[in-house]
């Protein structure tokens, strides 16, 4: 992960609101967005991720707030004349035309001359890994390689910042995985700032120096990827990104920056107040727990805090077991997952188990 | 099996459809003034006659001139409505449109009377210009379903992708639009063309002195001496017909091809 | 926020770009379709004696429309003989829509298509015109249906009647019904039919239980297509059909132009634009009753 102390912002917004008719589709965004960071939109479909990639193209109007983008208003500034370039979701690669004419598409206002067109297109298709490509016909491309033109025609421009609209949705599970350490390279060789909109959280968390988390047109968290696994900011952050444990538990009492909180069927347990985003105020509350923070104790093993269980449901991934476990004195089950290893026997339904749990893992929610 | 019984039963409604068609040629060339069997010979003659007639002349320049401009105007109009149509959400369009469609359900005699009455009462005198007003209003909704495919056919993305890489609205309309759109636009002028062409009941009612081809057709079908020398004209007309219709037919395919969509069976 | 008059927002909206686009041709119909439409409907309230028109309001026509045998029989008689087209053309083309949807190659469809639309763009004026030359007295099929013996003399009634204009309509039309019955053949979900066969029926049975049920929106867009020009037509009940198949467009042309009573042809157009009116709905309704989910 680059550092990100210094760079100045690149995309400014302010209080973007959007509305279509009577539906609030953006409300109230407020972010700023560095130069060079690799950030991604994420969120369920309809929170307003792509209105809002689609605001900073300037395909959409905003109906009210301000974006600015390296440090000038946009307001009124057609999507022609923005510093932005975008990479469709269907890639929108021009039938009629061939690979290397729609790569050069953008260029025939540069005033340039023929042989420099020709290099600087055979330049951006090798970025790409498709050099040579120039004369073959658009539309007899795969999934994968009109991707790649796409991004070739929209970074030959140089643009300041690339918009990428679920670029990885139309592909299949491989191709996928494929170009996701592809597009991280470009970006750190290309050095721009890329904002990504996706769905997937898997695909953010893989490839993202921050992410905003949306939720019906607001951002629910900014943060780089850690940040947002370890500290989800609520109980629908913390749902939405990973896998996430909820069991109910009671705040005894907050004194000097330690959280004292009760959870049956674990104990009781001292937290910090930076694992606590809510008041924290005494009285019932919620517990999250990632899957991996919880341990299954095999013969031998043991742990400062353990709590006891039985398994409930078994899961077998090849290289990961997920096991469900109801714990003693738990209202619901907790998914534990542990790796597989040599030696390591797989536990049954009905088995009991001992689980290790560590505090500083916890996050309080209310 | 019941595949063999219909494919008898299909091949028989085709010779029931072209049966009549067919008989054209078969009676142009043939050598005998009686649209009768037994033939008698075979004969140019008829077709001969066709080159002598100076009414018939002038009615084919008629309609030929208000094809083309039909064509023309038709598709003009069409291609404005079906882009408003299939890109643009605003309100009153469904009525809006519907209206504009309307003549498709229309009895061609409604539209050739209102038309009559109005010209009438408003004084006009019918000319070529009357009938192109006709025919341009009930071609325009052939035209807009012809556009109107060829515009969902293409990616929206398309033409906001060409904005983003920094073209104005109208030469993203001339360097990607319109190169997509084109084999529409063609099948579409094609289309138009036959079909004002062939087109009777208005051009009857609305025409002045000049008649256009169809109407002369009409006024010669009362001379028996004449009928031969008219399976000649309608020979040739069929197979104008034919070819315009061929290749509409091919523009319409290579521009699926173009665009490297499935093929989903013809125009309507 | 901008500065730009409200206007100019306005017409930089959707909405208003997509009323600019529309307005050429929607201006176009108001004038070549409201207007005229308009104005048929105007002057069937008046009357005309000889060449000049008398403005005053009346429903002398109507009245008249109403109640003389004469052009109440014309209209029964051009819905009569509309409904046996479209009854015809509809029950011919629903086979050959079957065939080209199921047992057709899917690579073949569109020629298959392509050769039955071909006769359609061809002179409707020709065409009826060699209907006349077919169906006449010392005509082919007279002619043929001698030769075999099946027949002594030619037959009477084939020609110079409303069974000629039945014939030669329900083959003008064929077209126009054989594509909506297609589309929504092809519509249809062939695993539809395959679960039926898994469920236990025959082929015949899932035909009446399934296919046909869902291609019942196809076969009445049919009918409303072919039913709708076939009762204004003009040229076939002239052409051939005598005096015993005349329909309402004669009529209106001999009042325009022959008897110079302009307004009597408009109220019969009217007249006859309500009927087509309410039969259209009645079938609409129909249709939408059927696809309604029980």
């Amino acid at each position: 992960m680059k550092d990100m102390t210094s760079p100045p912002a690149i995309i400014t917004l302010e209080d973007v609101h959007k509305y279509y008719g009577d539906y609030h589709a953006l409300r109230g965004i407020t972010a700023e967005i560095k130069q060079g960071e690799f950030f991604s939109l994420l969120g369920p479909s309809g929170c307003g991720k792509t209105t809002l990639l689609r605001a900073i193209a300037g395909f959409e109007d905003i109906s009210g707030g301000r974006i600015l983008l390296d440090g000038t208003d946009m307001e009124g500034v057609g999507a022609n004349r923005r510093p932005t370039n975008m990479v469709f979701q269907s890639y929108a690669i021009f039938p009629h035309l061939s690979v290397g004419e729609n790569v050069g598409f953008g260029l025939r206002k540069a005033g340039m001359g023929k042989a420099e067109k020709t290099r600087l297109v055979g330049e951006a298709l090798e970025m790409v890994g498709l050099g040579g490509y120039g004369a073959r016909a658009a539309h007899a491309l795969s999934g994968g390689q009109r991707q790649r033109v796409a991004l070739a025609r929209a970074l030959i421009l140089k643009p300041k910042v690339l918009l990428l609209d679920e670029p990885l949705s139309a592909l299949d599970k491989k191709m996928r995985e494929q170009m996701q350490s592809e597009l991280r390279r470009l970006q750190r060789q290309v050095g721009i700032t890329f904002i990504l909109v996706t769905h997937d959280q898997e695909e953010a968390l893989i490839m993202s120096d921050r992410i905003a988390v949306m939720f019906e047109g607001e951002i629910a968290q900014l943060a780089p990827p850690q940040d947002l696994y370890r500290r989800p900011a609520s109980k629908r952050v913390g749902q939405f990104i990973g896998m996430m444990n909820f069991l109910p538990a009671t705040v005894l009492s907050e004194a000097g920056g330690e959280v004292q909180v009760e959870v049956p069927g674990l104990g009781r347990a001292g937290l910090a107040r930076a694992q606590c985003p809510g008041p924290a105020a005494p009285g019932a509350a919620e517990i999250g727990l990632r899957p991996e923070s919880l341990t299954v104790l095999f013969d031998g093993q043991g742990a400062e805090r353990v709590a006891p269980g039985t398994v409930e449901e078994v899961t077998y991934y090849g290289d990961m077991t997920y096991y469900d476990i109801r714990l003693d004195g738990a209202p619901n089950a907790v998914s534990v997952s542990m790796r597989n290893m040599p030696g390591r026997p797989v536990l049954e339904r009905g088995h009991t188990a001992n689980l290790a749990w560590d505090a500083r893992a916890m996050v309080l929610f209310g | 099996m019941k595949g063999r019984g219909l494919h008898v039963y299909a091949v028989l409604y085709l010779v029931f459809l072209y049966a009549p068609i067919i008989l054209l040629p078969v009676f142009a060339f043939n050598d005998g003034t009686i649209i009768a069997f037994p033939l008698q010979g075979f004969t140019f003659d008829w077709f001969r006659a066709l080159a002598t007639t100076p009414a018939l002349h002038e009615a084919t320049l008629n309609s030929l001139f208000i094809a083309v401009t039909t064509a023309v105007l038709a598709t003009c109009l069409g291609l404005f409505a079906a882009r408003a149509a299939t890109r643009y959400s605003f309100p009153g369009k469904a009525p809006i449109v519907g209206f504009i469609m309307l003549p498709l359900v229309l009895p061609e005699i409604i539209v050739a009377i209102s038309l009559l009455v109005i010209m009438l009462q408003l004084g006009l005198s019918l000319s070529l210009w009357t009938i192109i007003a006709g025919h341009t209003l009930i071609c325009v909704p052939f035209s807009i379903a012809i556009l109107q495919g060829s515009f969902a056919n293409m990616d929206r993305s398309l033409e906001e992708a060409a904005v983003d890489l920094g073209e104005t609205p109208l030469s993203t309309f001339r360097l990607v639009t319109l190169p997509l759109v084109m084999p529409g636009i063609i099948a579409s002028l094609l289309i138009c063309f036959t079909i004002s062409l062939d087109e009777f009941i208005i051009a009857f009612f609305l025409s002045g002195n000049e008649p256009t081809l169809p109407v002369y057709l009409w006024g010669q079908l009362r001379f028996p001496a004449r009928l031969p020398v008219i399976m000649a004209l309608g020979t040739i007309l069929v197979l104008l017909s034919v070819v315009l219709l061929i290749t509409a037919e091919f523009f319409r395919r290579r521009g699926l091809r173009r665009a490297g969509l499935p093929d989903s069976g013809g125009f309507l | 926020m901008s500065q730009s008059s409200g206007l100019a927002k306005a017409l930089r909206t959707d909405a208003g770009k997509g009323l600019i686009l529309i307005s050429p041709t929607a201006i176009f119909a108001m004038l070549l379709l409201a207007a005229p439409l308009g104005s048929i409907v105007l002057l069937s309230f008046w009357t005309q004696n000889f060449l000049t028109i008398d403005r005053t309001f009346t429903l002398a026509n109507y009245h008249e429309a109403l109640t003389d045998p004469l052009y109440r029989s014309l209209m029964w008689r051009s819905v009569r003989i509309s409904l046996s087209v479209t009854l015809v053309t509809v029950l011919l083309a629903f086979p050959i829509a079957y065939f080209v949807s199921f047992h057709v190659r899917p690579s073949r469809k569109s020629l298959w298509l392509f050769l039955i639309t071909i006769p359609f763009w061809t002179s409707y004026l020709i065409r009826v015109f060699l209907w006349r030359v077919i169906l006449a007295y010392d005509g082919p099929v007279n002619g043929t249906l001698m030769s075999l013996g099946i027949i002594d003399e030619p037959l009477p009634w084939i020609l110079y009647n409303a069974n000629a204009v039945i014939i030669t309509l329900a083959h003008a039309f064929a077209p126009f019904a054989i594509l909506p019955i297609f589309v929504s053949l092809e519509k249809i979900d062939r695993s539809l039919l395959e679960a039926s066969r898994d469920l236990g029926e025959d082929k015949i049975m899932t035909f009446f239980r399934v296919t046909l049920p869902l291609a019942v929106p196809g076969v009445l867009a049919a009918a409303l297509i072919v039913m709708i020009p076939t009762i204004g037509d003009y040229v076939t009940p002239q052409l051939i059909g005598g005096s015993g198949g005349t329909m309402i467009a004669n009529m209106i042309h001999a009042q325009i132009f022959a008897l110079n009573d302009r307004p009597m042809g408009a109220t019969l157009a009217v007249g006859g634009m309500i009927v087509i009116g309410s039969i259209a709905m009645t079938l609409v309704l129909l249709t939408r009753r059927w696809t309604r989910p029980r």
